[in-house]
């Protein structure tokens, strides 16, 4: 009561400690709460690959990073004005990117000699004057958090996992956020062991009485709402949107959905979302491996269903052959990519867009297939879509792709009108006498769908090539070399239905930034500054990566430099120069992380001063 | 299309269906005198008896000389990747229970590389009727040894002798949990014929070994038990609660030596039927089926013919289809906006 209460444009914040800490759950719990609360948002879980490394180890250390704004904002922010950090390993593997001057609070109880010297550190850090350029908030959350609990007589091991919580209600006084939505998302978590919520709870208020009470806290900050479009808003990830787009093509399109799907890090999400929605006719099928995941994926489109497979990078690699079945046999099919780090297992909790070559070229033969890419978590709900839409609609497989950073990602979601929605009209095969298994529609170039089960329409495909109209078996070099163009042709033809690109800025100048994917946040932020100093540079985004849209070479052609920011060593960038021959710039990051807009806006710099 | 074919596309029940309507227009292009032969005549000529609409039918299959089967079934097919059959065959059964969907393979394309679908499979028990031929070679390649060839086998990837032990099809899908389990062979018409009626009305997946002559590349690899005059010594044809009775004076039988299975003589008074083996196919523990099973290992022994083993549990399609049907009736029709709106929300003014 009666501390000053400083108003912020925008702030950023990290929670960091051991993967068994519960830093993510609390870092979430936050990001739905400021979006409640009306601010816009972005986020980076960040978190190690193994499910609990030794405690106290620099390996350990998950980060949870949440940029809360009162104005529109793209990314989840670069140096952080506040980091609350559980232990040494987690001041350690942070404290780099804290601002000066920035909010430090550490759990003091954790700087002992023992977890000092997991971290590394020969000296504490606390003492040595080396935090001396940010405010430094030591506090003993665990003998805070325990004495708060000290009346549910609860084991000291118990008592210590609820001191995340502790931390939580500690930024919630330092940011003025309410606490009604924590107080009832850790009722519903815990529903089924009350001792539990409520040790929770008193936690969380414990954090926020800490600082409200103690002199060590003078004062708050806000951050006001802010003006997004009007309309109704949900905060959810990418990966959850990927369920929710699938769910509506399938009402849209009157088809049931069946995922087949093996868990993989980080596309389980989407297997775990769409297995709640039986009620929706959703059938998901968790196969022996990726492969049986795509098999009966195309099993199920054979049978008339809205089938996909949700996987990441090596889950692809597997599914290659399958999904060349599924181009030879015309069968709608959507492939879900939420890509990571690679090759091999690579760095499975970290984000990269190396998959795009694989995407586009991964299998044996010439097989094309349409591939998209979503731009944020909220996109992922219309890309996924739109996959489902043109997968029916073309008859073919297709890949979607997302990454770690969108699939774990939020940002608040203008919740759309269903009846806004684009139509997904399907028409099985029903007519005997006009029917031939590959038969193509004239506009759109795809053969008939026609499911086993109706009267007269028996029919055989297969992995052989086919004949162009029977469908039978057929060794004939013309017919290969027809139906092999063919299949690229249908392939190109959805380019005549993509809607004109947008360019963000003017439509010639200097230097077009060309993106795709997850780097979508960044681009915009660091253009529309560069713009705003007057910079002549413009910017686009692809959704399809393939076909690419039949304007994009005119485009290109309009600027005197471009350049491809990409999370990998130049994928799309390769594709852009073999399709118009332009001598686009390549910019590469490969560190498992996104892209910073400084990053960003620095090359521009560096581009337009050549 | 034929005034035959289409009258036959109304369904059995308006049309006699014949061996006729599930002959495809493709030429059969097996080498001549393969066993593939009869097992495709087999099936055909057992599935008009099964009251089932053409239509229904979906015959899956991988890759090898076996997997060409759908393209001469007049039915709808799918001849899809290496091992993959079991997996796509899911997906179909999972979207739509009411089709009769077989798989078509062979023991390299089931053993070998499709080994993983095919166990995951019988432990789903997803309503499927599997037919495995089994020549014990590779043919489609021309002439490797296969995952059922013996030890020592020589062939073209093994000139010295193979050194891989070989897989007994029946003991792994027993072992996997199979439901309905059963062997036959390529020269007993009438026996495929009963097993395949028998393999079709079993709920949940059906599994069934055909011995299979590959007359180019392994040759004779079943003539103990297929030619006629032999059959009679090497053969037990298993029969529910019968005696395991064989021979052909039909004077040996199968008796069980603590876990043993030995030969007996029910000619010379010291044993009679009464003191054999007595064939029960319902029983739910695996254990008498195993070692049925096992008897081809065992030289010494007739190798058992018929039903091994045929046992209810929920087959996978009707608890996956039951919980979509329960979710529904409790958590009521879909509402698409809902859903959307669901969650914590928030309107921007």
């Amino acid at each position: 009561m009666g501390k000053p209460v400083e108003s912020l444009k925008d702030v950023t914040i990290r929670f960091a400690g051991d993967s068994g800490d519960g830093m993510q759950l609390v870092g979430n719990e936050l990001a739905n709460t400021s979006a409640l609360i009306g601010n816009d948002i972005g986020v980076l879980p960040d978190y190690p690959a193994e499910i609990r490394a030794p405690i106290g180890t620099l390996p350990g250390v998950s980060g949870y990073q949440l940029h809360i704004s009162s104005e529109d904002i793209h990314t989840p922010g670069e140096k952080y004005d506040a980091l609350i950090a559980m232990n040494p390993a987690a001041l350690k593997m942070n404290i780099e990117n804290l601002k000066p001057n920035g909010v430090l609070i550490v759990n003091l109880d954790s700087f002992k000699a023992r977890n000092l010297q997991l971290a590394r550190y020969d000296e504490n850090p606390l003492e040595n004057g080396s935090l001396d350029k940010y405010q430094v908030f030591s506090v003993d959350m665990t003998a805070l958090t325990r004495n708060a609990l000290i009346d549910l007589k609860l084991s000291s091991k118990v008592a210590d996992r609820c001191k995340n919580f502790f931390a939580l209600g500690m930024v919630f006084w330092l940011y003025n956020r309410n606490m009604d939505h924590a107080v009832s998302f850790i009722k519903t978590k815990f529903a089924k062991r009350a001792e539990l919520a409520e040790a929770n709870l008193l936690a969380l208020k414990a954090g926020s009485s800490y600082c409200e009470m103690t002199e060590q806290f003078a004062t708050s900050y806000e951050v006001k709402p802010a003006k997004l479009p009007p309309g109704k808003y949900r905060n959810l990830t990418g990966n959850t949107a990927v369920a929710m787009g699938v769910i509506a093509a399938s009402q849209k399109s009157g088809l049931p959905v069946f995922l087949g799907s093996y868990p993989i890090t980080p596309a389980s999400e989407i297997l775990h979302e769409l297995s709640r929605f039986k009620n929706f006719g959703v059938r998901t099928f968790q196969a022996e491996d990726e492969i049986a995941a795509i098999c009966s994926t195309i099993g199920a489109a054979y049978a008339g269903a809205l089938a996909l497979t949700t996987t990441s990078g090596p889950g692809l690699a597997l599914k290659g052959e399958a999904v060349g079945l599924a181009v030879m046999t015309e069968l709608p099919v959507v492939i879900c990519n939420i890509q990571r780090a690679g090759p091999s297992t690579g760095l499975p909790t970290k984000t990269e867009q190396s998959d795009l070559m694989q995407a586009m070229y991964g299998r044996n033969g010439e097989a094309p297939l349409p591939v998209l890419a979503a731009s944020r978590p909220a996109d992922c709900f219309e890309t996924a879509y739109e996959a489902c839409r043109i997968a029916v609609k073309y008859m073919t497989p297709v890949i979607f792709l997302s990454d770690g950073y969108i699939g774990n990602g939020s940002e608040p979601w203008p919740v759309p009108r269903v009846g806004d929605l684009p139509e997904i009209p399907v028409e099985f095969a029903k007519d005997a006498e006009s029917f031939a298994p590959y038969l193509r529609d004239e506009e759109t170039l795809a053969r008939p769908w026609a499911i086993p089960g109706t009267p007269g329409l028996e029919h055989r495909i297969g992995g052989l090539e086919k004949d162009a109209v029977t469908g039978n078996v057929s060794y004939s070099a013309r017919n290969h070399e027809y139906m092999t163009t063919m299949r690229a042709r249908k392939v190109e033809k959805i380019a005549n239905e993509l809607p004109k690109l947008e360019i963000d800025g003017a439509d010639q100048g200097e230097l077009l930034v060309v993106g795709w994917g997850s780097t979508y946040g960044t681009l915009k932020t660091a253009v529309e500054r560069k713009q705003a100093q007057g910079k002549s540079v413009s910017r686009i985004h692809l959704r399809f990566l393939n076909p690419l849209p039949n304007d994009l070479g005119e485009v290109l052609g309009n600027f005197k430099k471009i350049v491809v920011p990409e999370i990998n060593s130049g994928q799309l960038v390769r594709l852009l120069r073999d399709k118009y021959l332009v001598s686009a710039i390549s910019y590469s990051k490969m560190q498992g992380l996104p892209f910073f807009s400084s990053e960003i806006e620095t090359r521009i710099d560096e581009i337009l001063g050549e | 299309m034929s005034t035959l074919e289409k009258s036959a596309s109304n369904g059995s029940a308006e049309l006699k269906l014949t061996k006729k309507h599930f002959e495809s227009d493709q030429e059969v292009r097996w080498c001549p005198g393969c066993g593939d032969y009869s097992i495709l005549a087999q099936t055909q000529r057992t599935l008009p008896g099964l009251e089932l609409d053409k239509e229904k039918y979906v015959f899956i299959s991988g890759i090898g000389c076996s997997s060409r089967f759908p393209y001469y079934m007049n039915t709808y097919g799918f001849h899809t990747i290496h091992g993959r059959a079991p997996a796509i065959a899911t997906g179909v059964k999972a979207v739509n229970p009411d089709l009769s969907v077989w798989v078509i393979t062979g023991d390299g394309d089931s053993l070998s590389i499709g080994g993983n679908h095919l166990i995951h499979m019988l432990r789903r028990n997803v309503g499927l009727n599997v037919i495995l031929f089994n020549n014990r070679i590779y043919g489609l390649t021309k002439g490797q040894y296969s995952p059922t060839s013996e030890f020592g086998k020589i062939t073209k990837s093994s000139p010295f002798g193979s050194v891989d032990h070989p897989f007994n099809p029946v003991s792994l899908a027993i072992g996997a949990g199979a439901t309905f389990v059963a062997r036959t062979m390529d020269r007993d018409p009438a026996h495929m014929q009963k097993v395949i009626k028998t393999a079709s009305g079993h709920e949940g997946t059906s599994f069934v070994e055909v011995f299979q002559n590959c007359n180019i590349f392994n040759d004779g690899a079943w003539l103990k038990y297929t030619e006629k005059e032999k059959r009679a010594d090497n053969v037990v044809y298993l029969e529910q609660d019968k005696p395991l009775v064989f021979g052909a004076n039909r004077d040996k039988g199968i008796r069980l030596d603590g876990f043993r299975p030995e030969v007996v003589s029910i000619a010379d008074g010291k044993y009679g039927e009464s003191d054999l083996l007595v064939h029960n196919e319902k029983d739910e523990d695996a254990t008498y089926s195993f070692i049925l099973s096992h008897m081809m290992d065992n030289p010494e022994l007739p190798v058992p013919l018929g039903v091994f083993r045929c046992v209810d549990k929920m087959p996978y399609e009707r608890a996956l289809n039951e919980q979509v049907d329960a979710a529904r009736k409790k958590m009521g029709e879909p509402d698409l906006q809902a859903l959307l709106d669901s969650g914590d929300t928030w309107e921007v003014k």
